[in-house]
C-alpha cells in the first residue's frame, strides 16, 4: 500500500433499498477519502443518505435487503466484497462507530462494564480481569469520573453525557483506525455537546485515528471537521476543506443551508432566507438536478441535466455538482453575501427567474405556495 | 366585565406577570398509602415580565423548568404557589368559564409536529377545532373559509383542507399547528421549542412564518428554545434558566453581547459557530452534568459546575439584580468585560 492511499476510500457507492412503494436510491453514486488521522465532515438533512452511506461501510445495511454496488477500500481491503465473519473481525476493531442515541445504543440490562468488557473480549484475547481492568482504563480516558466505581453501573444509572461517553469507551476499546460518528451530539444539551467534540478532538490527537462526523449542524462541522461533504439526496453535491467551504461556498444548496441558520455573532435584524419546499422523495427523485425544484437559480435545461461533481476550476481539491458556470455562481454568493436575497442576486447577475415555481418537492402533498418568506 | 375594566387593562404595559411561581412535582413512594418522599423542583421562585408586542425567549438546557413554565401560564398545569397575570387578571385560580375565556387568548405551540396533531382527524378538523370549541365561526361553510384562510395564512395550501397529517411534511405539519394556534387571535403565543425538530432548511421557514404571524396579528410571543442562535434572532429580551431558576434576564443585545452569570457565558461559549475562522480550541467548558432537579445544590443551584464560585455561594442564594450592563443577574461574582475573551464568549456587537 502506498504512503499516499488514503485509509478508506468509498467510490461510486450506491445503496438501494427495494420497498413495497418502489425503490429507494439512499445512496447514489457517493465518493470520498479519508485521510488518516483527520476528521472528514459529512452534512445533509435527514434521507439525505448521510447515515445510509456510513452504515453500508460496516456491512450494517447487509441484513436490511439492501443492494450495495461500488467499493469501500479501507486499508486495501473492499468492504463490499468481505464475508459476514470477515467484516466482523474489523467491525468495532478497526473501525468503530457511535450513534446518535446513547440510551438505545446501550444494552439497558446489562452493566455498562460488562458491555464493555465484551467489547474488548471480541477481538482481543485476554482474561476477564484484564479486559475489565482495560474498561475502567477507557472509562477514566473518556472522563467518566471514578472509573472503578462506575464500572459496575446500569446504563440508565448514567446521564445522557456519560453514557455518551460510555458509548465513545466502547467505541475506542480496540483502538480503531477509523471511528464514524453519526450525530454523537445530537441527543444532548449544548454544554455537554461542547465537552463531547472537545473529547473526541483530544481523542484524535493521542490515538491518531481519523473521524467521519455525520451531522446536520454546520457548526459542528465547523468546529471539528478538516473537510467538508455535503448530501443532499442520496448525493454528494458539494466538497470542500473546511474553510473553503465556509469561505466560498460553491452549491445552491450549501448557500441556502448557510444563509437559513441565524447567526451568534452577526447582526441580528439579518433576514433569514430559507431554501423553499421540502427534500425530495427518494424514491421519486426529480429528473435532472436532484435540487432543481427547490434551486432559486435553475434554469430549464437543468431538469434534464444530471451534473456531476467536478472539481472547480481554480482548486482541483473543491468539487461541485451544479449546472451553473463557476464565475456566475462566485457572483451570485458575493451578493448573497452582501446580504441580498436569492432574487436580488438572480436580478443583478441578469439570470432568469425559473420557470416552474420553485419548491414543488416531489414529495409534498401539491406544491407548497410561495409565503411571503 | 366592563368596557372600562377592558380599558385599563389593555393600557397596561405588561401582558403577562409572573410571580414567584413554583411547580413541584411530588416524588411517591407506595402503592396504597403514597407516601411523598420528595420533590421535583422543576420551577421554583420564577418572575419576569412580557410586555405587549414583544418576545420573550426562554433558554436552558434539559430539565431547566422552560417547558414546565410554558404549560404554566397556559394552565395545562397547576402551579404549587405563585402568581400569572395576564392582562391584569390573576389566572392561576381560575375556572369554569373565565378559565376558558383566558385560554382563548393564549396559544401554544408544540414540538414535535408529528405527536400534536391527531392522525385521524383532517388537517381542515384540527384548524377548526379551537373555532368550535369556542362557538366562533358558525355554520360549516362560514367555518370551511375561516379555515381556508388560515391555511392560505400560514403557507399551506387551502385545497388540503381534507387531507390527514401523515401526508404533510414536517415542517408543513408545524404550519398547521401554527394556523390552529392562531385560529382565535390570540393574544399570547407560547411556542415550545417550535423548530427542534425540524431540518436546518425548514427551520428557517417556520421562524419566518412566526416572525410574519407576529406582525400580522400584532401577537405577544414567548419563545422556548434550547438553540441560542435561533432565541437571539427571534427575541427582544431572553430569560436564562437554570434548574427552575431565572438566573440572566435582559435584552438580547445586553445578554449575548455581555453576560454576567457564568451559566450565560458557558452557554454561549459552548455553541458550535458555523465558522471556521472561529474555532477556539481554549473553551470554557462546564464539567459534568446539570444536578437533579429532585435535589439541586443549596444557595447558588450554579455553584457546583460554576469556575467562580466560592464560599459565598454555597450559603447564600443570590437574587436576581441589575448589574448595570442592561441585563439583571442572579449572581454573586458576576462575569467582568475582560474575562469574556478567557471563556471563549465571541461576543456579538
Amino acid at each position: 500500500m502506498s504512503a499516499a492511499e488514503p485509509l478508506l476510500r468509498v467510490e461510486d457507492l450506491h445503496v438501494e433499498f427495494p420497498t413495497e412503494d418502489g425503490v429507494v436510491h439512499a445512496v447514489d453514486g457517493v465518493s470520498y477519502e479519508v485521510d488518516r488521522g483527520r476528521t472528514l465532515g459529512i452534512v445533509g438533512e435527514s434521507g439525505s443518505g448521510k447515515t445510509v452511506s456510513s452504515l453500508t461501510t460496516l456491512g450494517l445495511t447487509r441484513t436490511q435487503g439492501a443492494r450495495v454496488s461500488g467499493r469501500i477500500v479501507f486499508e486495501g481491503k473492499d468492504l463490499v466484497a468481505l464475508s459476514e465473519g470477515e467484516l466482523r473481525a474489523i467491525r468495532g476493531n478497526d473501525i468503530a462507530m457511535i450513534f446518535q442515541d446513547p440510551l438505545s445504543s446501550l444494552h439497558p440490562f446489562f452493566k455498562v462494564g460488562t458491555q464493555l468488557i465484551e467489547a474488548v473480549r471480541v477481538h482481543q484475547d485476554v482474561s476477564k480481569q484484564a479486559a475489565r481492568a482495560r474498561a475502567v482504563e477507557l472509562l477514566g480516558l473518556v472522563g467518566i469520573p471514578d472509573p472503578g466505581k462506575r464500572v459496575d453501573a446500569y446504563p440508565h444509572e448514567f446521564s445522557g453525557g456519560m453514557r455518551q461517553r460510555a458509548m465513545i469507551a466502547m467505541a475506542l476499546a480496540n483502538e480503531p483506525k477509523l471511528l464514524i460518528a453519526d450525530e454523537p451530539t445530537t441527543a444532548l444539551d449544548v454544554t455537554v455537546q461542547a465537552q463531547i467534540l472537545q473529547l473526541l478532538q483530544r481523542l484524535q490527537g493521542e490515538l491518531g485515528m481519523a473521524i467521519v462526523i455525520i451531522t446536520h449542524d454546520l457548526g459542528v462541522v465547523a468546529q471539528t471537521a478538516d473537510d467538508i461533504a455535503v448530501m443532499y439526496a442520496g448525493r454528494i453535491v458539494e466538497r470542500a476543506s473546511t474553510k473553503r467551504l465556509f469561505a466560498g461556498p460553491e452549491h445552491p444548496y450549501t448557500w441556502g443551508l448557510l444563509k437559513s441558520i441565524p447567526s451568534l455573532t452577526g447582526t441580528r435584524k439579518e433576514q433569514l432566507v430559507p431554501i423553499s419546499g421540502s427534500p425530495p422523495s427518494l424514491i421519486n427523485r426529480p429528473p435532472g438536478c436532484h435540487f432543481h425544484p427547490r434551486c432559486p437559480y435553475s434554469q430549464p435545461e437543468h431538469a434534464r441535466i444530471d451534473p456531476r461533481l467536478e472539481p472547480v476550476t481554480d482548486d482541483p481539491s473543491h468539487r461541485v455538482a451544479c449546472l451553473l458556470e463557476t464565475s456566475l455562481r462566485r457572483r451570485l454568493w458575493a451578493e448573497l453575501s452582501d446580504g441580498n436575497t436569492p432574487e436580488q442576486a438572480r436580478a443583478s447577475v441578469g439570470l432568469p427567474a425559473p420557470q416552474e415555481p420553485v419548491a414543488s418537492a416531489a414529495d409534498a402533498p401539491g406544491e407548497m405556495p410561495e409565503v411571503g418568506l | 366585565m366592563s368596557a372600562e375594566q377592558v380599558l385599563t387593562r389593555a393600557s397596561g404595559e405588561s401582558l403577562v406577570e409572573v410571580r414567584d411561581l413554583v411547580k413541584h412535582f411530588p416524588i411517591t413512594r407506595g402503592v396504597l398509602f403514597q407516601r411523598k418522599v420528595g420533590a421535583v423542583q422543576a420551577v421554583d421562585g420564577v418572575s419576569f415580565d412580557v410586555k405587549r408586542g414583544e418576545t420573550l425567549g426562554i433558554v436552558g438546557e434539559t430539565g431547566c423548568g422552560k417547558s414546565t413554565t410554558a404549560r404554566l401560564l397556559t394552565r395545562l398545569l397547576e402551579p404549587t404557589s405563585g402568581e400569572v397575570r395576564f392582562d391584569g387578571q390573576e389566572i392561576t385560580k381560575l375556572k369554569g368559564a373565565r378559565l376558558k375565556a383566558v385560554r382563548r387568548e393564549v396559544q401554544m405551540i408544540f414540538q414535535d409536529p408529528y405527536s400534536s396533531l391527531n392522525p385521524r382527524k383532517t388537517v381542515g378538523a384540527t384548524i377548526a377545532q379551537p373555532l368550535v370549541i369556542h362557538g366562533l365561526a358558525d355554520g360549516k361553510g362560514e367555518r370551511k373559509r375561516a379555515v381556508q384562510e388560515l391555511m392560505e395564512m400560514v403557507g399551506l395550501n387551502p385545497e388540503h383542507y381534507n387531507r390527514y397529517p401523515h401526508e404533510f411534511s414536517g415542517g408543513q405539519r408545524q404550519r398547521i399547528g401554527v394556523a390552529r394556534a392562531v385560529a382565535l387571535k390570540p393574544k399570547l403565543l407560547i411556542a415550545d421549542e417550535p423548530v427542534s425538530a425540524l431540518d436546518v432548511s425548514i427551520q428557517a421557514q417556520v421562524l419566518n412564518l412566526l416572525l410574519d404571524m407576529q406582525r400580522q396579528l400584532g401577537l405577544t410571543l414567548i419563545f422556548i428554545a434550547h438553540d441560542l442562535s435561533v432565541v437571539r434572532h427571534m427575541c427582544d429580551r431572553v430569560a436564562v434558566m437554570y434548574l427552575g431558576r431565572v438566573v440572566e434576564l435582559g435584552p438580547g443585545e445586553a445578554l449575548y453581547g455581555f453576560p454576567r452569570h457564568p451559566y450565560t457565558g458557558a452557554l454561549l461559549s459552548a455553541v458550535p459557530v458555523a465558522d471556521p475562522e472561529l474555532r477556539t480550541d481554549e473553551r470554557n467548558l462546564l464539567s459534568g452534568d446539570v444536578p437533579s432537579p429532585a435535589n439541586p445544590p443549596k444557595a447558588c443551584r450554579f455553584h457546583t459546575r460554576c469556575p467562580k464560585a466560592q464560599e459565598r455561594c454555597s450559603i447564600e442564594d443570590p437574587v436576581l439584580e441589575d448589574k448595570g450592563t442592561g441585563t439583571e443577574a442572579a449572581c454573586h461574582f458576576p462575569l467582568e468585560r475582560e474575562e469574556l475573551a478567557q471563556i471563549g464568549v465571541r461576543s456579538a456587537r
